[in-house]
């Protein structure tokens, strides 16, 4: 097993550590911005790829939502989904397109549950894919915002509204 | 479906199927077996049957990624004849620009029911070496459509003069993993702007009351019209290619097990008194609003089927006025310079 899928099976771990690497990025954004991000984002750019690429198997679309997928890169399906799963998921839970690999998004589902402080973003609806940040540094467009754009007409859509707030939470239905 | 009255003019698009469904009438769609072939008799022939026993007439688009006539071409034969038909967007083959182009162009030509789709990956077709393109996932896709729809602008946010009228579609599998998340998800498309469900293959009738019950617990189905998928099987050796071949199909052992004991010449009669009984027995489950027949090479059966599942005669719906995309009274604008 290698140090990435260990780590991934602890996705409570990593979201702690992820909202403690946040606090701490979004603490020093004035000294970032004062130095530059564009010359911050050239530093930090090839650490934060080799790092993320071991620990998630990062494809640096630079808009990262692993907290909210369950600490699981949702660019490693082959299709990209940012809403998943689709439904081509084989018997054994693995993936459609690539047999050898679980589905991400069955694995993305299982770890939410043992993630009690980002799980339930989970049913949030991610935005269409941004393919003009591709390869930039995640924690910078972060900080400048550029990650939360989205196009005009999809302004304002994130939370699932059509459901009561008590069962946007499906640890509860778990237990039956 | 909302059963509150709601005058015409409110309705979301005015498609029969929304019709039918708003009606509460039990609806029945069925899928065209898109033809390799650039003769529009071909489109013709097999719509003729299906038009006289379903309400609405699937057009794939590439399914199982396999190339055939697009759904686009299929649909402006089908509204040009008069038919209504489900026009099937996959995320495979377009981007965003060309989905959106491709929303409008439907539309334009009378298409009313829009069913929007990932795809499946290009790897399950005959052309494995093509790019796959997933720029958008089908719940980006139903909210760009409704965005598009709502609020007259493209996804960017462009104004569009004449929006879409289109009655929303998506498709769910409740029969795979993770089963538990399979609500939720549908609860997103729904979010996103789902009108109508057509459902993957329903075999094992279990998992599917299990899921509609949750749907019912968390007040869904309420916001939407299932239609659950049927469709007949062959043989016991169709049921084994389906269920290991096609991504997401699911057949029980029972199943496959009664086609096995089934004498040869009689395999193909068991696999349709299979799915009439499916039918029969999901129209017992609340919550499910319609059927959705794919019949794979198998359309001679579609009628049958609908008939012996006791769904004929399928509700006349008055003609809307506005329901003829070519009406003579239609005012094209056109430039003074022409
Ligand atoms: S099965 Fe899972 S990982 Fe594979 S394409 Fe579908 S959603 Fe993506």
């Amino acid at each position: 097993m290698s140090l990435g899928s260990w780590l991934r099976d602890r996705p409570h771990f990593l979201e702690i550590v992820y909202k403690a690497a946040e606090n701490f990025v979004t603490r020093l954004d004035p000294l970032i911005s004062w130095i530059g991000y564009d010359r911050v984002e050239r530093l930090i750019t090839p650490p934060e790829e080799i790092a993320k690429e071991i620990v998630f198997d990062c494809r640096m679309c630079g808009q990262c939502i692993l907290h909210s997928t369950g600490m699981t890169c949702p660019m490693t399906c082959p299709k990209h989904i940012r809403n998943g799963p689709c439904g081509g998921v084989r018997g054994n839970g693995h993936c459609e397109v690539k047999p050898e690999m679980r589905c991400v998004w069955v694995e993305a589902y299982e770890r939410s549950l043992h993630m009690p402080i980002y799980g339930t973003e989970m049913t949030q609806l991610q935005p269409p894919v941004n393919k003009s940040l591709r390869g930039r540094a995640a924690w910078i467009t972060m900080l400048t915002g550029e990650d939360k754009e989205v196009p005009a007409g999809w302004e304002g859509i994130s939370e699932l509204t059509i459901l009561d707030a008590d069962h946007t939470c499906w640890f509860s239905s778990q237990e039956e | 479906m909302p059963q509150e009255i709601v005058p015409e003019e409110q309705y979301i698009a005015g498609s029969r199927l929304e019709r039918i469904l708003r009606a509460g009438r039990f609806a029945v769609t069925a899928e065209l077996n898109p033809p390799d072939s650039a003769d529009p008799q071909e489109v013709y022939d097999a719509a003729l049957v299906l038009s006289r026993v379903c309400d609405a007439i699937n057009a794939t688009d590439a399914s199982g990624a396999n190339c055939h006539m697009s759904s686009v071409a299929i649909c402006a034969l089908l509204t040009r004849a008069g038919y209504e038909p489900v026009m099937q967007v996959s995320c495979r083959d377009r981007n965003r620009i060309a989905v959106q182009g491709d929303v409008l162009g439907g539309a334009a030509m009378g298409v009313k029911n829009l069913l929007c789709l990932t795809g499946d990956d290009v790897s399950a077709g005959d052309q494995p070496e093509s790019k796959r393109v997933f720029d958008l996932d089908s719940i980006h896709l139903l909210r760009t459509v409704k965005i598009m729809r709502d609020q007259g602008q493209y996804l960017s946010g462009r104004k569009i003069n004449h929006p879409p009228r289109l009655f929303l579609g998506a498709a769910i599998n409740p029969f795979v993993q993770p089963y538990e998340w399979r609500p939720l998800r549908l609860a997103k498309k729904i979010e996103a702007g789902a009108n109508f469900i057509q459902t993957q293959y329903c075999f094992d009738l279990s998992r599917f009351r299990t899921f509609m019950k949750r749907v019912r617990d968390l007040g869904i189905d309420q916001k939407v019209c299932i239609l659950v998928g049927v469709g007949p099987l062959r043989s016991d050796r169709a049921a084994e290619f389906m269920r290991t071949k096609i991504p997401g199909v699911v057949i029980p052992d029972e199943i496959v097990d009664r086609l096995r004991k089934a004498p040869k010449e009689k395999k193909q009669e068991v696999g349709k008194q299979i799915c009439v009984e499916v039918i029969q027995q999901v129209r017992e489950i609340k919550g499910v609003a319609g059927i959705h027949v794919m019949a794979y090479r198998q359309e001679e059966l579609v009628a049958e089927i609908i008939e012996e599942a006791g769904l004929l005669p399928r509700p006349r719906q008055p003609k809307a006025p506005d329901e003829d995309p070519f009406r003579p009274d239609r005012k094209w604008k056109r430039k003074s310079s022409d």
